[in-house]
């Protein structure tokens, strides 16, 4: 055989295996795409999710036999972090009968929001996608609990105040937002914006070009403009070189505090020492300590099925407990709506209604090894994002420690603009506004 | 629309006669973002002097060879001999290139060759994340990365040691290509392959040695570049930053790799800086190909190219 016919053999096999599969659907059981990009530029970030999601599936299904013995069938489909991979891989898994997807992608997300209500799938973008999506009185299918980029803007912004003594304490702070330049990184403008104004202080909005990997002229401006804080909502390699370079100019990395996309273990490790004292937003906590570890270990990794294989070291990064959080948060939606629908394979329309009555009290999270992992969280039809709160984590050069209380975002501001939003965003797709009211 | 006219013409002017320092901090800035540019456009440069070929691959072998080197690092390679093994392994590839790629495709119209690095660039890609993992690495080989103060200018010691090295290296690859034998084949090469093997140029190992050296500068780059980000698979898309330079300076010219990059990184850092603020920022990507596309316009063969007469 010649060295080409080999390569030619090799191609032909590649493409015809294609993405991996992690676990094939089967009669009986309810079905999970996972759109995931353990490959490509964003991979770093990629990985830690998908595994996180595959892990608390497979013990789901190993350690309870699935979701009230209903099984749990989930398989991955390689996106890239590319929008149009993502729709592609959302597609070709339709045909599975999926009741939900997770985009893991913003780009994504607003993609399938206007699919959702034709295909009858549930669409949780956990913490990312379109704020205004909150309003479930106009977007019945899209979820984005347990908080929004703007209830995290608004968090934030109180988070200083708290450190500066108050919300009056603002006035004439220079506060600047260094994002993506991306419908994602431009999220939390109008919030700031707003903020900035009601408490006087002065902010800075600069963009930085994806991918991000040259940002000089940004710090310059930031050396010049020598602000109180800084903000960042980043991704990839935007973040790796943003905490670089805030360190390498000098600034106090305690006032330098990232959303909850640009506070992983991946963004601080290049800076080395110099990303000591980093923050970030977050809504989820590190590390390996909680029950749900154990159980991981003992029910997954203990039998070989782990998706880290053999490095258990990386369960329990910032991504990963998010990932595995967000997996909870499926899993017990639909376990909701078995409580009205029964214990068997579900449509999507009545994983929504699960959706739209989730109900994690901190007893559920206790019994589910998860206390503190997050705070208890309440769904309504009218408030898709819950009534979930943030907290800020600091890098102390080996691993992410909380070091702020649980911060409630400033709603009394968040809440109408996000109202109006969605009027906005819904007109654009022709939705009509359903009341709630009937449907209690 | 007079207030516009002064925003554009005036008023970031103005901004520079009254802050002097932070104008040379800017001005410094771009000088050290156009070396890393140029560090990563040297190996797009040598192998289309030697080959006529636009190497799509050029950016995925900074990151390959980035890879490789934090790998062997990782692994307990002292610095040197991670950086031994790591030229082994690009020379390597080098070899593996001309047998594999270029030496079936010899005398095929360019747009072919072309196409076979589009080929090598997603091999290169999917081989080094399978080889050595997708994760995020710290490259530290203990270059310094922090900042001083000269006259109120801040100077940060890894830029400084990026554009230091790049002009080094940018001496060496000028002297080589001058004054060695093996530089001036390299031109003859460049020139026409059948005339180069008429008169008795060895084509392919002229190939092989101009596909190391672009290999180490590729680890030169990656180096830099490497222990700015991190390595992770973003570092092969620092080709795109490339691009305006080549345009710039010529696709067959060493110094106009360089002056093409100290060009765009202080006309983006300038654009950004001062007129970057009126349109809401992120210009510095564009401007720089806006920038290029000027000089396009006026020199079609870019600053240092070769003007094509064509004899009909």
């Amino acid at each position: 055989m010649t060295l080409r016919a080999v390569l030619v053999g090799i191609l032909a096999l590649t493409v015809v295996a294609g993405p991996s599969v992690a676990r094939v659907q089967a009669a009986g059981e309810i079905f999970i795409p996972l759109l995931v990009y353990r490959t490509g530029p964003y991979a770093p970030n990629g990985i830690p999710i998908a595994n996180g999601a595959s892990d608390y599936f497979t013990l789901v299904n190993e350690r309870d036999g699935g979701i009230n013995t209903v099984k749990i069938a989930f398989e991955e489909c390689e996106d890239q972090y590319d929008t149009k991979q993502g729709v592609e891989c959302y597609e070709r898994l339709k045909a599975k009968n999926p009741v939900l997807v997770n985009p893991y992608s913003t780009g994504i997300t607003y993609q399938l929001i206007p699919k959702a209500p034709v295909d009858k799938i549930v669409v949780h973008s956990m913490g990312y996608g379109m704020t205004a999506t909150a309003d479930g009185r106009w977007f019945p299918w899209v979820f984005n609990f347990p908080m929004t980029y703007w209830s995290q803007a608004s968090a934030f912004v109180k988070y200083v105040a708290q450190q500066e003594g108050g919300m009056d304490k603002l006035k004439g702070k220079k506060i600047a937002h260094i994002f993506h330049n991306s419908p994602y990184g431009k999220e939390a403008n109008p919030t700031l914006e707003d903020l900035a104004r009601r408490h006087a202080f002065e902010l800075t909005l600069l963009a930085v070009d994806h991918p991000g990997q040259e940002q000089k002229a940004t710090w310059l401006q930031i050396r010049r403009l020598n602000p109180d804080w800084i903000y960042i909502s980043g991704w990839g390699v935007m973040n790796q070189v943003a905490v670089k370079e805030a360190g390498s100019i000098g600034v106090k990395m305690d006032r330098v505090v990232g959303n909850w996309w640009t506070g992983t273990e991946t963004d601080v490790i290049p800076a080395g020492d110099a990303a000591k004292g980093y923050k970030s937003m977050a809504f989820t906590a590190p590390g390996a300590e909680f029950k749900v570890h154990q159980d991981i270990f003992k029910h997954v990794y203990d039998k070989g099925k782990g998706a880290y294989g053999n490095d258990r070291a990386k369960v329990g990064e910032v991504l990963y407990n998010r990932m595995v959080v967000n997996a909870m948060l499926n899993v017990e939606a639909i376990r909701t709506a078995m409580t009205k629908y029964g214990n068997k394979p579900l449509t999507g329309e009545q994983v929504r209604w699960g959706f739209e009555n989730l109900n994690i009290t901190d007893k559920r999270l206790e019994e589910l090894g998860m206390k503190g992992m997050m705070r208890p969280l309440r769904v309504t039809c009218e408030n898709h994002e819950g009534n979930g709160l943030a907290f800020v984590q600091q890098w102390d050069g080996k691993k992410w420690n909380v070091v702020s209380d649980w911060i409630e975002p400033i709603r009394d501001v968040v809440r109408p603009k996000l109202e109006a939003e969605a009027v906005a965003e819904a007109k654009k797709l022709n939705y009509t506004m359903r009341d709630c009211a009937k449907e209690k | 629309m007079s207030d516009l006219l002064y925003m554009v013409l005036v008023a970031p002017f103005k901004d520079m006669a009254g802050s002097p320092a932070f104008l040379v901090e800017v001005l410094i800035g771009g000088v050290f973002a156009g070396l890393m540019y140029s560090l990563v456009a040297l190996g797009f440069v040598l192998i289309y002097k030697a080959s006529g070929v636009f190497n799509f691959a050029q950016g995925v072998m900074v990151l390959f060879a980035a890879l490789t080197l934090v790998g062997l690092l990782e692994r307990g390679a002292p610095v040197v001999v991670a950086l031994a093994l790591t030229a082994a392994v690009m020379v390597g590839l080098a070899y593996a290139i001309e047998r594999v790629v270029l030496r079936p495709l010899v005398n095929q119209p360019q747009i072919i060759l072309f196409m076979a690095t589009i080929g090598l660039n997603f091999f290169l890609e999917g081989f080094g994340e399978m080889a050595w993992g997708a994760n995020v690495k710290k490259l530290d080989i203990g270059i310094p990365d922090r900042s001083f103060i000269v006259r109120g200018v801040q100077i940060n010691e890894l830029e400084l040691t990026a554009a230091v090295t790049a002009a080094v290296l940018v001496t060496l690859l000028a002297l080589f290509f001058q004054t060695t034998r093996i530089g001036l084949a390299l031109r003859a090469v460049a020139d026409d392959h059948e005339a180069a093997l008429s008169i008795g140029i060895p084509l392919k190992t002229i190939w092989v040695v101009v596909w190391s050296v672009a290999g180490v500068v590729a680890i030169v780059a990656g180096l830099m570049w490497g222990a700015k980000s991190g390595v992770q698979f973003s570092l092969s898309l620092i080709a795109l930053k490339a691009l305006p330079v080549l345009i710039l300076g010529g696709f067959e010219s060493v110094p106009g790799a360089i002056v093409g990059g100290l060009i765009i990184g202080v006309g983006e850092k300038l654009g950004e800086v001062y007129w970057g603020p009126l349109v809401g920022g992120a210009i510095e990507n564009w401007f720089a190909y806006v920038l290029a596309l000027a000089f396009l316009l006026v020199r079609p063969q870019g600053l240092f190219g070769e003007k094509i007469i064509e004899r009909v």
